[in-house]
């Protein structure tokens, strides 16, 4: 049925990613959108319908609150908090001058040092941060991007260091700085030596810690700064093949470190069009490795993914509707097979979340497992003949802008000139202008608004006396660390850097020598330079 | 008529720009010329820009929570640039509690985040000279 075809009374329907939507769905809209060609069983190839054959029945999604602020001592307890309640990983903000490279007791640190994240410095932030935290039981994600190839290395050696296997060691770093040049802007170097830094953690922990994954690459923040959900999952994939390719052009086989691959998507809007999207990406991507990189194992056409975050879709007004907004978005990535969620908060449209709405967060994801029947079976929708036919146009429109990326000489070009920077910031004007105007509804915010008090939000503190007294650490650390040790650290850091060759292990023997995140950025950046924005809009 | 000429900034480290980029494009539908400055502005580089560039507007978006630190180091500055009869606005992630300490550091205008392009747009016309 096209649009003209539609009885008057009945209003056109288009999704965000541009497909129509009709009325009525059948078997023939199925056939009609290439068949069921690549729908196959959970945990076969194409792995539409979920990665793992009995995916939640045999393990629920992990639970990982996005978590971390003030020092390494405050995040610690909050982190034990959270697992008490029953989370069961950790997912860990760091402020953001650790998230650029600087020392808490850099000038341009003034203000930020434990404000968004918990700041760290030294491998001492770590052991304080983790202490007490079974690494095997819970696995750790960081939220960490320009500043990853450091971050990573303190992780590797604290773990270490605390007598696990790296081996056996499971954990995952977020270190998609593409997708930062697009959006959330903690970039530290250029687009190149950027990429190089991806790739060195990639072969890295190959390597040498094989259950870790260094990359978790981000549809997410695309998203967030504009994109719609076909382009957020095209861009991704377009992002993660760049880097498999840095990694293949050094000669490690893909199937040695595609499976540790792992990616990250936002999940807000309408609830069809979203399954829909992680069903069709988990096929195309699935395709991408097979068909064009040759991959043999499943594991390395596995989309392995985080999601619930959906900041976008949040509301300043009216912000307790987040928290059904919240159990919405739990809802869409249960129906999608995710394996972990991280679970957006009422009030971050706010601040960064009190303990009380992360518990809130926390209860509706444990809900679904224990009292909605989300974890009884493997991908509930699948046969939707809606759903399908859904899928079926997401995967075209994905392979379409992937296709167009490639046309127009590759993501890496596109990022570093400003392209898609551009494209979706135009997109998100058009999106607030459409709000504001009314074409796009929102509720609380362009219909249904109340003159009631918003409820009051409790906001985080911000402590001045909390970033003094992570100074002095570091100032005490700096004091009884072994100097020499560090200086001949830091030079092999250079050294490498200039060379060419893999910078892990020389970041690792820095951070034990308890070089600080700072010192080890700036002697990379007088090697690399720093990254100059393209302001582009 | 002079274009009335605002000189948008994220100051400090924050990376979330697509507020002050929608915010950007808004002004420049209404007329105005817009410098945008991009990321991780030090106030001493936003003092120094709108006065070279002769601005009528200073505005500044924050969404990660150091916006009384940045102001209260910006307004020395802007006012030693010779800048106290420009407007000073900002906006973002801008708690209820702190917009009269931003007033008094030279603030006027105050633009949570949820505020609406078109009011923006329009304080700026009603009161840039």
């Amino acid at each position: 049925m096209k649009p003209k075809d539609l009885p008057k009374e009945v209003r056109p329907v288009v999704n965000e990613s541009g497909i129509e939507v009709k009325p009525l769905y059948t078997a023939a809209d199925v056939a009609a959108s290439g068949g069921e060609a690549l729908i196959g069983a959970p945990g076969e190839y194409p792995f539409t319908r979920g990665i793992h054959a009995l995916m939640y029945r045999k393990q629920p999604f992990t639970m990982r609150q996005y978590t971390g602020f003030g020092n390494a001592a405050d995040t610690n307890k909050r982190f034990h908090y959270l697992i008490a309640n029953g989370q069961t990983g950790l997912n860990v903000a760091f402020d953001l001058p650790t998230q650029c490279g600087l020392d808490s007791d850099d000038p341009l640190a003034d203000g930020e040092v434990g404000r968004v994240g918990m700041a760290v410095d030294t491998l001492r932030d770590f052991e304080i941060a983790f202490d007490g935290v079974d690494l095997e039981r819970i696995t750790v994600s960081l939220t960490i991007n320009g500043a990853a190839a450091v971050l990573i290395a303190m992780y590797l050696a604290m773990a270490e260091k605390r007598g696990y296997d790296l081996g056996k060691l499971r954990g995952t770093a977020q270190n998609d700085i593409l997708k930062e040049f697009i959006g959330r802007g903690t970039w530290v170097y250029p687009v190149q030596p950027s990429i190089r830094l991806v790739g060195d953690t990639i072969e890295y922990c190959a390597r040498h810690a094989p259950k870790y994954s260094p990359v978790s690459v981000c549809g997410y923040h695309i998203r967030e700064s504009g994109a719609d959900p076909a382009q957020e999952m095209a861009y991704a994939f377009c992002i993660a093949r760049a880097y498999a390719d840095e990694v293949i052009r050094r000669g490690l086989p893909v199937d040695e470190f595609a499976g540790r691959l792992s990616f990250n998507f936002n999940c807000f809007g309408s609830i069809f069009e979203q399954v829909a999207k992680f069903r069709a990406g988990r096929s195309l991507w699935a395709k991408i490795m097979k068909d064009q990189y040759g991959a043999t194992k499943p594991g390395s056409m596995w989309v392995r993914m985080i999601a619930g975050g959906g900041g976008g879709g949040l509301t300043y007004e009216q912000p307790e509707l987040n928290i059904v907004r919240g159990a919405y978005y739990a809802l869409i990535c249960a129906l999608a097979g995710t394996q972990t969620m991280a679970l957006c908060c009422y009030d971050e449209a706010y601040t960064i979340p009190s303990e009380y709405a992360q518990r809130i967060s926390l209860r509706t994801m444990q809900m679904l497992i224990e009292e909605m029947g989300l974890a009884d079976t493997a991908d509930p929708l699948g046969g939707s003949y809606y759903v399908e036919t859904l899928t079926n146009q997401m995967r075209a429109r994905m392979e379409a802008i992937m296709a167009e990326v490639d046309a127009q000489g590759g993501i890496v070009k596109l990022v570093a000139e400003g392209t898609i920077q551009a494209k979706v910031s135009a997109q998100a004007y058009r999106r607030q202008r459409d709000i504001e105007e009314g074409r796009f509804r929102k509720v609380g915010v362009n219909c249904y608004r109340t003159e009631d008090k918003t409820p009051q939000m409790e906001f985080h503190p911000y402590r001045d006396d909390d970033a003094r007294a992570q100074c002095e650490a570091l100032d005490r650390m700096r004091a009884e660390r072994d100097g020499p040790r560090v200086q001949a650290a830091l030079a092999r850091v250079e050294a490498d850097a200039r060379s060419g060759a893999n910078l892990m292990p020389a970041i690792m023997e820095a951070v034990k020598a308890y070089a600080s995140v700072g010192e080890i950025t700036k002697v990379l950046v007088g090697v690399f330079g720093r990254f100059r924005e393209p302001v582009r809009f | 008529m002079k274009k009335i000429k605002v000189v948008l900034a994220k100051p400090g480290l924050d990376g979330h720009d697509q507020g002050a980029k929608v915010v950007a494009r808004a002004m420049m539908d209404a007329g105005f010329e817009v410098i945008y400055t991009g990321l991780r502005q030090t106030p001493e580089a936003i003092a120094r820009i709108a006065l070279d560039e002769d601005a009528d507007v200073v505005a500044l978006s924050s969404m990660a929570g150091s916006h009384l630190p940045v102001c209260r180091k910006l307004r020395p500055l802007l006012e030693q640039a010779g800048l106290s009869d420009k407007l000073w606005i900002i906006g973002g992630n801008l708690p209820e509690r702190d917009h009269a300490e931003l007033r008094a550091l030279g603030f006027k205008g105050i633009f949570p985040s949820s505020s609406r392009l078109e009011d923006i747009v329009n304080y700026i016309r009603a009161n840039a000279s």
